[in-house]
């Protein structure tokens, strides 16, 4: 029988969730309530006896100076609706399992199989409440209906069934294991049905592909032998589809594409990935020569460069978007802890040292009608915030660079970045760290979490649009702590040299980890019936591509495997040899002793013909807006600060742990109250050196609209102009590019693809233009294209985006500089030129246009300023730095001197512009976005010096820094056109999140 | 001379294992081993050979059933391998021996978990006090100003003057006791060692974000009557150099952080007692 032990507050403690549920319901829903008081409810389902239920809930389930504890009886009183919020079966419960645990040590026996114990959640409502209404906070606000299960009571019912009945979300499957083939020789509409039902997310080529395959007379007389049958094996149709999955495969930027400029012109090209990234690389590595910094690009879960001849340094950014989309805290969890697993799993593994997080969100105050099935974009913001939050800190891994983007179109999905940055030993027992190997005969081992349905699918679902019917099952919630326990323990391992090859299992689950590993070593024998489950009856192709969290894949040589499993015990982490690596050509799948998928390599992963996707270039134009000259633009400025895009992020920002492992330089937030926004960030990874990481990053989705090549190119350069501000070498720098997309197809839905295909062009033209002059190779990446949201009559997609992320090196982290402004007196430089490129900025958005004139990037003005610039830093020549972006010079300007504390008094007149003269005015000089810029601040006996090191580029002095704590711009008339005080351009810039 | 020995528990859920034991090294002990709990109960490790012992932040358990619980609970009751005794009578023994123990953070909710913190009389197993949720309800990584009771037996905080700025980073850090005389006990034997205060240091404060979590008389850190156990939210380990601090670049600081006093305090006493 199971028990439900309740946990309450004592009366006289503040319940600071229940405080925030009464603000949201508020806020959400415009209901008022009185009060929200809340219970945790444990529901063991455990054979205990009355006293060892006393002890547990005395003891680790409460808190006796805070709490009270109930066993078996009803504690909730005094409301007047009651909610209680559980987790679904199979769905991951922390908490629980936390508990089981616990339980385990109290007893000093743990769980028996099949016992456990599972976590819920009671909120007391009181208030003026209708059933409906607490139906809505149910629905609205405290359940996430695809994960979680709720029921309601009234007082009166709750008084009368005396209280809520214990109820276990226990998997009940039926054990039913088996394996179904699939029928092949059918009509292409039945095919279509079988991948659609199926959620294969294959097309009617792959598919036919797939049926030529098994009419193979050769692969029919090998099956044969087998006592396999002519049809595939529903374990054989899921590994393909996985392997084949957009998500998996990359077939958009490996297909061949067919570009017309737009001026009749046409371009064959052969993989995007291969013209662009790899050959961005190829050629930035030629042309560096021996001063080559580059280990492993493109090959392993994430790229690899030098960091000194001790040290390499590991980078990887992800996305996690439409998990995002459906469950919001489940899903970015599973973003921030999944991507933690690629540096982890990247050559013998890496320690991590920092995750970076960048997200894209429609506004959190919207207002209109949404699409059913789609969150309320605050509830994804609420819950991305927090899910990465958990995943970042309970993980230890500060996270030191960001940033939030708004979007109206990001209501159709939510994009959520999480980077993780590592640092591994050169070398390992004289070997290389950054390169692995299997050898056939080595050991098939999965350690971590165990399998069960949760994330089946995710691979395919991912690359299909989000729908009404998207799956439950494709959703994961993460698991810091038991990552964590993992780490700890693969780490000393990998110092003990007991594994060869490590890799990370994560979306396609084992088929794709497995599948990975056997090209190394030329094939694979594994027996899925080893695999440790979370509960019984999964069938095998189920647990060939679940996508359970925090497990990795290794190969373990045989004669290490006995230590390695010890080891493994000694940690509390689970660890089970699943098989053997073969030269055998054949990715080979038992339960048991029969055989449920025999697939040849060669079809696996060369077997998929190229995409041929057409692209059309044709470029837009928009309404070029005439504004008039004002006499004064403080409001201007002051709306701009108070931008979603532009305004203070700090509520977000103070919630993730940015210092932890002590290596904090630069901080994400700076200046004389710690509250100015940092444009990069800077990490000494190793304590007793001062030799320092430096990240940072570009993000300009709005561009787009105008032109995704210039898209591309602004958000490179930002990300380098961010990276070089705070100090990072040009001489040691790397790039990273995550696409998000919407689908570039061509079909019935999407009769827009070729122009949203052309984009993708542009943007990977960009890549190679800038990246190569900038001598910045490509380390890593990845790719998601299937951003839209359609439900049968709405689709949203959304703006291409390239998030394009920059790590490097200083050498002396001593030598770092913020943006805020540092002393009265100081000499202020504007550096790079201004035109008149408003088109696509914030400043036309507010005005509601988007222009046509969007910043063009000069690769080699841009770099001629950040070499000069570098050099000046060096030479301790800097005050302060800040980057110019959205809002242009006006904004950066507010924001150096609000954080530095003193005011600023500037004039247009100086700033160096480029273009017409008519063109030239103070609104274009104050908003416009012009790239490459950057807003320094000298002391006064230095400028001359610094003016020196400046020479050969364009910059201008343009003002000095004042003891007055007032912004004053005089514009082009001589007269002041921007006049605030300090405080209140900071309390502008503040206010629109502070609350949230 | 003995070799003054600092110990670094990690595993579960610790995160500032590498930190803490770098400062213990600059604070001036000759060894500072981080040792993984399961070295502990396999005995690989014992607390017998250490003089001070690190419990350092991070989130235990994930803090799943409230911060630190789950360890209080495995260290109440998981035993020493091949020895009859449990890992907390080990650490009983290490305090009756005289020894030393920083709890930081996470470390802190563990010590005031288990009942070792403020363990008025001696009692160092029954909680008489907690560390919950901030009172805004959010995690809170920021810095804060912290005043000292200079009359606090606590030996950490020795020679600090007027107070400290470190930083603050966690969402459990409210600071409560079970009744009324465990608060004016703690208070009369100047057991609450560190206090949120404004930028001078002049007085405590409840005002957020100077006090960032709506601690019960501003308290951020308390130690037991010897003064040898210690406990605290906010991160000493997190400022040992200058470039810890969040305005570095724009004013004038000593080369060594703040916080390092913490380590050299410890390292100074095990150095003049064993």
């Amino acid at each position: 029988m199971p028990h439900r032990i309740e946990i309450t507050l004592k009366d006289e403690v503040r319940d600071p969730r229940g405080e925030r549920i009464k603000r949201e319901i508020a806020h959400f829903l415009h209901l008022e309530v009185a009060e929200v008081r809340t219970i945790d409810v444990y529901t063991v389902d455990a054979a205990l006896s009355a006293e060892e239920l006393t002890q547990v809930a005395a003891g680790p389930f409460s808190d006796p100076v805070i709490q009270n504890y109930s066993i078996d009886k009803p504690a909730a009183a005094g409301f007047d609706y009651l909610v209680e919020v559980g987790f679904r079966a199979g769905v991951t419960d922390n908490v629980g399992r936390t508990a089981g645990e616990a339980i385990g040590y109290l007893l000093g026996r743990p769980l028996a199989v099949g016992e456990g114990v599972y976590t819920s959640v009671q909120y007391l409502i009181s208030g003026k409440l209708s059933q409906a209404d607490a139906e809505k906070i149910a629905t609205g606000l405290l359940c996430n209906t695809l994960i979680q299960r709720y029921q309601i009571f009234d007082a009166a019912t709750f008084k009368a069934q005396g209280g809520v009945a214990p109820f276990v979300p226990k998997v009940q499957v039926e054990a039913k294991v088996e394996v179904n083939t699939v029928n092949l020789e059918v009509s292409d509409e039945e095919l279509m049905r079988i991948s659609r039902d199926g959620v294969l997310a294959l097309t009617l080529d792959e598919m036919k592909i797939i049926q030529a395959h098994y009419r193979d007379p050769q692969v029919v007389e090998k099956r044969k032998s087998l006592g396999l049958g002519a049809a595939p094996t529903d374990v054989e149709l899921e590994a393909l589809a996985q392997t084949w999955s957009e998500h998996c495969k990359h077939k958009i930027f490996s297909a061949d594409v067919t570009y017309d400029d737009g001026t009749g012109k046409t371009e064959k090209i052969n993989s995007l990935f291969k013209s662009y990234i790899q050959k961005t690389t190829a050629d930035v590595r030629a042309a560096q020569g021996d001063k080559d910094y580059c280990l492993s690009v493109f090959k392993d879960n994430a790229g690899v460069i030098k960091f000194n001849d001790d040290w390499s340094l590991v980078f990887k950014v992800e996305t996690h978007n439409s998990p995002s989309a459906l469950d919001p805290y489940g899903g970015a969890l599973t973003g921030i802890v999944g991507v933690n697993r690629d540096p982890f799993g990247t050559g013998k593994g890496a320690k991590l040292i920092f995750n970076t997080d960048v997200f894209c969100f429609a506004d959190p105050f919207y207002e209109k009608e949404l699409p059913k099935r789609l969150l309320h974009p605050r509830r994804i913001y609420e819950g991305v915030v927090e899910g990465v939050e958990h995943g970042g800190n309970k993980s230890g891994i500060p996270t030191v660079n960001g940033s939030l983007v708004f979007d109206e179109r990001f209501a159709g999905k939510p994009l959520v970045f999480c980077g993780t940055a590592g640092l591994m030993p050169a070398t390992i027992k004289g070997e290389a760290s950054h390169k692995k190997k299997i050898i056939p005969g080595d050991l098939i081992v999965m350690t971590g979490g165990r399998i069960g349905k949760d994330g089946i699918h995710g691979a395919t679902f991912s690359s299909e649009e989000l729908n009404e019917n998207s799956p439950v099952s494709a959703v994961q919630i993460g698991d810091p702590i038991t990552q964590k326990r993992m780490f700890d323990f693969l780490i000393r391992a990998r110092d003990k040299a007991l594994y060869r090859f490590i890799t990370d299992n994560g979306a396609g689950g084992l088929s794709s980890s497995i599948g990975e590993m056997s090209e190394e070593c030329g094939g694979c024998q594994l027996d899925l019936s080893k695999a440790p489950l979370k509960y019984p009856g999964l069938a095998p192709w189920e647990i060939l591509i679940s996508e359970a969290q925090e497990r990795m894949s290794l190969a373990v040589p045989p004669e290490q495997i006995d230590e390695f499993m010890e080891m493994a015990k000694r940690y509390g982490v689970e660890a089970t040899v699943l098989g053997t690596f073969t030269d055998s050509g054949i990715f080979h799948m038992l339960y048991g002793d029969k055989t449920v998928a025999y697939l040849p390599l060669s079809f696996m992963h060369a077997g998929l013909p190229p995409m041929q996707i057409p692209a059309r270039w044709e470029k837009p134009v928009h309404e070029e807006p005439k504004l008039a000259p004002a006499a004064d633009y403080t409001t201007d400025v002051k709306a701009l600060l108070s931008s979603l895009n532009i305004c203070s992020k700090e509520s977000v920002v103070r919630r993730y742990d940015h210092e932890v492992q002590g290596g904090s330089v630069v901080k994400p937030f700076t200046g004389v109250d710690n509250d100015g926004p940092s444009d990069a960030a800077v990490v000494r990874p190793i304590l007793d050196s001062f030799e320092g990481v430096v990240v940072g990053h570009g993000i300009c989705p709005r561009y787009s609209d105008i032109d995704a090549y210039d898209m591309a190119a602004n958000a490179i350069d930002e990300g380098l102009r961010n990276y070089v501000a705070v100090g990072g070498s040009l001489d040691l720098v790397a790039g990273l590019d995550n696409f998000c997309w919407s689908d570039p197809v061509l079909s019935e839905r999407t009769p827009d693809g070729p122009y949203k295909m052309a984009q993708l062009v542009r943007a990977n033209k960009a890549l190679y233009d800038y990246c190569t002059v900038f001598s910045m190779p490509l380390i890593s990446g990845k790719d998601s294209m299937k951003n839209d949201f359609y439900d049968g009559t709405t689709k949203i997609s959304i703006p291409p985006t390239l998030l394009f992320s920059v790590i490097g090196k200083m050498e002396d982290a001593r030598l770092a500089v913020t943006m805020d402004v540092k002393r009265a007196g100081d000499q202020v430089y504007l550096l790079g030129a201004t035109a008149n490129e408003l088109g696509a900025s914030e400043y036309l958005a507010q005005k509601g246009f988007v222009g046509n004139n969007v910043p063009k990037v000069d690769a080699q003005a841009a770099l001629a300023t950040y070499r000069a610039y570098g050099a000046a830093l060096k030479a301790g020549l800097v005050a302060s730095c800040h980057d110019l972006s959205d809002g242009g010079l006006a904004v950066a300007a507010a924001e150096s001197a609000f954080a530095g504390g003193f005011g600023m008094e500037l004039d247009l007149a100086q700033v160096a512009y480029q273009g017409e003269a008519a063109d030239r005015s103070d609104i274009v000089l104050l908003f416009s976005e012009s790239a490459s810029r950057l807003l320094v601040t000298v002391c006064a006996e230095k400028a001359a010096e610094f003016e020196k090191a400046m020479a050969g580029t364009t910059f201008a002095k343009i003002g000095a820094v004042t003891a007055e704590p007032t912004l004053k711009v005089k514009g082009l008339t001589g007269n002041v056109v921007v006049n605030a005080a300090n405080a209140e351009l900071k309390a502008a810039w503040q206010e629109p999140l502070k609350d949230l | 001379m003995t070799k003054a020995k600092a110990l670094v528990i990690t595993g579960n859920g610790t995160n500032c294992e590498t930190e803490a034991a770098h400062a213990c090294k600059l604070g001036g002990f000759d060894e500072a081993r981080i040792a993984h709990i399961a070295e502990l109960l396999t005995g690989e490790v014992s607390l017998d050979d250490y003089h001070f012992l690190n419990l350092t932040g991070g989130f235990l358990d994930g803090d799943d059933l409230g911060s630190a619980k789950a360890q209080a609970n495995r260290l109440r009751y998981a035993t020493v391998e091949g020895k009859e005794e449990r890992l907390v009578d080990q650490i009983t023994r290490f305090i009756a021996d005289g020894k030393l123990i920083l709890g930081v953070c996470n470390g802190f909710q563990l010590l005031v978990k288990m009942g070792m913190l403020p363990a008025l009389g001696g009692n160092y197993l029954n909680q008489t006090a907690t560390l919950t949720y901030n009172e805004c309800g959010r995690f809170q990584d920021r810095w804060c100003y912290l005043k000292v009771d200079p009359a606090s037996p606590s030996l950490y905080t020795r020679g600090i003057e007027g107070g400290v700025y470190l930083p603050v980073r966690h969402g459990e850090g409210k600071f409560l006791v079970d009744d009324a005389k465990t608060l004016e006990a703690i208070e009369a034997k100047h057991l609450t060692c560190l206090k949120y205060s404004g930028k001078d240091y002049a007085a405590p404060t409840m005002e957020f974000p100077e006090n960032p979590n709506g601690s019960l008389n501003a308290i951020a850190g308390i130690c037991d009557e010897t003064g040898r156990v210690m406990g605290l939210m906010p991160h000493p380990e997190a400022f040992v150099h200058r470039t810890q601090h969040p305005r570095w670049t724009r004013e004038e600081l000593p080369e060594e952080g703040a916080g390092l006093i913490f380590f050299k305090n410890a390292a100074k006493y095990v150095k003049e007692n064993f």
